[in-house]
């Protein structure tokens, strides 16, 4: 009886979740590129979401600590433009970065070129966790 | 604020950050992206001695 009742109220509970689990596809990468971890937090993975956080977030922080030098979009060289591709991967770090006028010295001694691969490498690394963030969407990942 | 970090500090940071996003993006379980975080970290920082030691080898 209490299941022909349900049935009734919801006959099909996954027709509904499916356009909610179709926008979360869209959502968790769009949030997690912003804020690296955020696509994870938004889908109650806490850990992982807290973990890619303070990791991706760490990496950038200290390039930029490290006098790194961040790539526009108008590089010009292919190099450059690489490098844009790698910087932009840290979504709002790099926004903020770009807005506070921030990592804009030149590569003038070893420890601010490790300063500019560790942010590369933090907006490679944060589209790795996109691409994650996705596979836990689509229900691909656990 | 600047920071300076050494060649291997900055080496082991890099290291334990790559670790702990590979371990959680390329594994399912908890228990298993632990453990592929720690193979990860363990071949990153591994890889940087062999390297510095053929570098020395070379050198000479």
């Amino acid at each position: 009886m209490a299941n022909s009742t349900s049935a009734r109220i919801n006959p099909n509970p996954a027709a509904k979740s499916a356009p909610a689990s179709s926008m979360l596809a869209v959502l968790a990468p769009a949030v997690g590129w912003f804020i690296p971890g955020a696509g994870h937090l938004i889908q109650r993975r806490w850990i992982r979401g807290l973990l890619l956080l303070v990791s991706i977030s760490s990496l950038f922080v200290l390039g930029l600590l490290m006098q790194g030098h961040i790539y526009k979009a108008n590089g010009g060289d292919i190099l450059d433009i690489l490098g844009f591709v790698g910087d932009l991967g840290a979504g709002g770090l790099y926004i903020a970065t770009l807005a506070m006028n921030a990592g804009q010295g030149a590569i003038a001694f070893a420890i601010a070129d490790y300063g500019t691969k560790f942010m590369i490498v933090a907006g490679l690394l944060n589209f790795i966790a996109v691409a994650d963030a996705y596979h836990i969407a689509i229900g691909k990942k656990q | 604020m600047a920071i300076q970090l050494t060649h291997f500090s900055a080496a082991l940071v890099f290291a334990l950050v790559a670790s702990i996003v590979f371990g959680i993006t390329h594994r399912d379980t908890a228990r298993d992206m632990f453990r592929y975080g720690l193979y990860c970290f363990v071949m990153f920082v591994g890889g940087v001695i062999v390297a510095g030691w053929a570098m020395w080898l070379v050198r000479r």
